[in-house]
């Protein structure tokens, strides 16, 4: 993976700035986004960091990152931020480089959004038990919330059967027409 | 005054907050809110769907909305509603989103029929404060929650980012605090009640959610607090359900019930189990409702 101070991508930039329609230039580094982020503490690089690697056309050190996948779309860097930048947007936008590029270095987290969207796709809307089994078949994570099941169930909280939109066929619809659109 | 909106219910509102749904419906009866479930609607791809592609989020939630028009041409709506933070956040992107003309041909042409999409969007908690106004509630209260100390915690996004969800202060909300205290609840000063509680990080990474939602456990358990009252399904979710988890990661003890807040106002309003469902939550709150109930000299 070359991670060479002299690699310098302007393409990158102005992708991430095209698709997040946002102003990269406009990130003075004060430190607000990082100060408010909750979840620094599990990040490789804070996002304040990720930020400045966008700014520096560094695209393989930004989308290698594990920071935009643990980011929660809490919204607290977008929120402060004093020269308005959508932060959290900008984090969204690298996410999805990442996995068209094929960088994906929380595979967990990734794992699960693919499991959600296949649940979306094939019943209309979540089906919460059906996502976890498709998630533990993905990762192989097999006690995953396991505690948490018998609790679950006891309490009806997880409905054994899926809940199918009647018109399936306008949602495989949707997602058919969205990748023709992405191709 | 009669207010009217077509209802957006959410997925988990089917399995894992069914008891936020439930008594959100019987809030809004109560209170003369006419809610009519968006027919056949879909989910709206949450934050999965954004976090993996911001088309396919918008011609998800796009579906819905387009449902939402066709309601508006036969009948009078005040616009649409939603319990859940999350799916008001996708609605409310889409909506401003698809202000711009080429991607609104974008979704058009996914979803697959035009769209309007212009109704106010709110959350439950924002109709009830706003349009229908504080006192109101006052009218529903029987029994108040007299002796009830709480927190309230809001979660990230029913107030971020303000500049599309246009609701509150995003530092410092007051509705939900207003709201507990208007039906009789002592409300503590919260300092976390925005903070996040990590989110949908709960099944792929729990040390987040060890951290995070511990440390509003822990927070609100120091100021105080008999219960959190959240008005997310997945802050209570991550707080409720997740509890036990969080206990054994960080060696604590709590025992803290999580209630939503429209549980709150049923009790408040004398409704029963139907509509409260308090024996959906993990954490049980009969013995603190016991210990109240025996305080203020109430049969339990």
């Amino acid at each position: 993976m070359p991670s060479s101070t002299k690699t310098f991508d302007s393409d990158f930039i102005a992708e991430v700035q095209r698709e997040s329609e946002q102003d990269l230039a406009l990130c003075y580094q004060c430190g607000n986004c990082t100060a408010g982020c909750p979840v620094s503490f599990a990040y490789d690089y804070p996002v304040n960091q990720i930020m400045r690697l966008v700014q520096a056309g560094k695209k393989q050190e930004a989308l290698s990152s594990h920071a935009i996948w643990l980011c929660a779309s809490c919204e607290t860097c977008t929120t402060r931020c004093p020269n308005d930048i959508d932060v959290a947007r900008i984090m969204d936008v690298l996410r999805h480089m990442a996995r068209r590029e094929n960088i994906v270095s929380e595979k967990a987290v990734s794992a699960f959004w693919k499991a959600f969207l296949e649940s979306v796709e094939k019943h209309g809307r979540v089906f919460e038990l059906g996502l976890m089994a498709n998630y533990v078949g993905k990762t192989g994570k097999m006690f995953t919330d396991m505690d948490l099941a018998p609790m679950a169930l006891r309490k009806g909280k997880l409905g054994l059967k899926a809940h199918d939109i009647k018109k399936l066929a306008e949602i495989r619809g949707i997602f058919d027409r969205y990748r023709e659109q992405k191709q | 005054m009669s207010l009217s909106y077509a209802y957006y219910p959410g997925c988990s509102g089917l399995g894992t907050s069914l008891e936020y749904d439930t008594s959100t419906r019987a809030l809004c009866r109560s209170l003369g809110i006419e809610l009519v479930e968006i027919p056949d609607w879909n989910c709206c791809g949450s934050t999965p769907a954004h976090a993996v592609d911001h088309l396919l989020s918008a011609c998800l939630v796009g579906r819905n909305l387009g449902i939402a028009d066709d309601m508006a041409e036969e009948r009078k709506l005040d616009g649409i509603i939603t319990p859940c933070p999350s799916c008001l956040k996708n609605l409310k992107t889409t909506q401003h989103r698809l202000a711009d003309p080429e991607f609104h041909r974008k979704v058009e042409l996914v979803v697959g029929r035009t769209l309007k999409a212009e109704l106010p969007i709110k959350s439950v908690l924002q109709v009830v404060v706003e349009d229908l106004g504080i006192q109101a509630l006052a009218k529903l209260v029987k029994e108040p929650l007299k002796g009830l100390k709480v927190v309230p915690y809001y979660g990230c996004i029913m107030v971020r980012p303000p500049q599309i969800m246009q609701f509150d202060d995003p530092e410092n909300p007051m509705a939900l605090d207003n709201l507990l205290a208007e039906l009789g609840a002592e409300v503590l000063p919260f300092p976390l009640k925005t903070d996040c509680c990590g989110a949908s990080l709960g099944t792929t990474r729990k040390d987040v959610i060890a951290k995070l939602s511990g440390r509003v456990l822990d927070a609100a358990e120091e100021a105080g607090a008999d219960a959190i009252v959240t008005a997310c399904p997945l802050c209570q979710m991550n707080l409720d359900m997740r509890q036990s988890q969080i206990n054994r990661a960080n060696h604590s003890g709590h025992n803290m019930p999580v209630f939503y807040y429209s549980q709150l106002a049923g009790l408040a309003a004398g409704q029963g189990e139907t509509s409260t469902m308090l024996d959906k939550l993990c954490v049980s709150p009969r013995p603190l409702l016991a210990a109240l109930a025996g305080h203020t000299g109430e049969g339990a």
